[in-house]
């Protein structure tokens, strides 16, 4: 009991600090790296719900995809970090009022008043065998197939976008166009001649 | 035991640490999707609490589909800022003026 505590409160203090650190740090590569780190802190918190395949799933796709894609562009971008810090200091009073307000109206809200542990009892923890894959598996392709099938769409969606907003035509680039190389005809490629020997 | 207040504390905490981080960083956009995923992380951090101490599995399966748009929702939005510094050679919102009509 005591040490899923222990290792609750580090792991939620390490995501803390690491989320402030994504707000304020100066450089947008390290604010990168620092949700890198706040992503593998929630993943292990995840873990201790018991929600192993979307713990994996979210390393895998947010540290393995999308905060590269992040990393990709922050440093292929030539960004003026002067400019951007500019305004820091005159939102930090606003900002700061907005964060403190939300976050006190919310634990207000669910505190341990309404959600400790009387209201909502810790779950028995799964046995060994328990597969929690096999658990979302069977609600996912059976209740939830039409969603699931969508979510592939969007993605499919998402890849195309992706890149027809990226492509470049460059004028001057040459490349081959297949309809045109599949349709070739033997006969206009080759022209066979006949023509009489010549005798010396 | 770790309660299920504990883990919404925490996800109210990074929810407003993103609110917060749009209002400090409204001038650099990149920063500014980065908020939109400390927020998300919050939510899907609560559907998965959630999950836990109710038994249910259907939070895990909404924080699936979460997970999915939120990646192509970043693709998008990566492919459209690298097209908008292609065209302004700057990504500062200051320079998106030219839909104000």
């Amino acid at each position: 009991m005591l040490l899923e505590q222990i290792l609750f409160y580090f792991f939620a203090t390490v995501l803390i600090l690491s989320a402030t650190m994504v707000v304020t740090s100066k450089n947008p590569i390290h604010a990168t790296l620092f949700l890198v780190l706040a992503i593998f802190n929630s993943a292990i918190l995840w873990l201790m719900l018991e929600a192993e395949f979307l713990a994996i799933a979210l390393v895998l796709v947010y540290v393995g995809a999308v905060m590269v894609l992040f990393l990709f562009v922050v440093m292929m971008l030539d960004i003026d970090i002067a400019t951007m810090r500019a305004h820091f200091i005159r939102y930090l009073p606003i900002g700061l009022v907005v964060f403190i307000t939300m976050m006190v109206e919310m634990i207000l809200f669910v505190g341990t008043r309404y959600f400790g542990l009387e209201q909502f009892a810790k779950p028995v923890a799964k046995s060994a065998d328990y597969s929690n894959i096999e658990e979302l598996g069977q609600v996912l392709y059976t209740v939830h197939l039409y969603p699931f099938e969508i979510a592939a769409v969007i993605l499919l969606v998402a890849i195309i976008a992706a890149i027809t907003l990226t492509l470049r035509h460059k004028p001057n680039t040459r490349y081959q166009d297949p309809s045109h190389q599949i349709h070739v005809d033997p006969k206009d490629r080759v022209e066979l001649l006949k023509m009489p020997a010549e005798k010396l | 035991m770790v309660a299920l207040s504990d883990y919404l504390i925490l996800s109210a905490i990074l929810f407003s640490l993103g609110v917060g981080g749009i209002f400090l960083n409204r001038k650099n956009i990149i920063v500014l999707l980065m908020c939109v995923e400390l927020i998300l992380l919050a939510v899907n951090t609560n559907f998965i609490a959630f999950s836990h101490y109710l038994s249910d599995i259907s939070g895990q399966v909404f924080v699936f589909f979460i997970l999915t748009v939120a990646a192509a929702e970043a693709a998008i939005g990566l492919a459209i800022l690298v097209v908008l510094f292609r065209n302004l050679r700057s990504i500062s919102v200051d320079d998106i003026h030219t839909m104000n009509g």
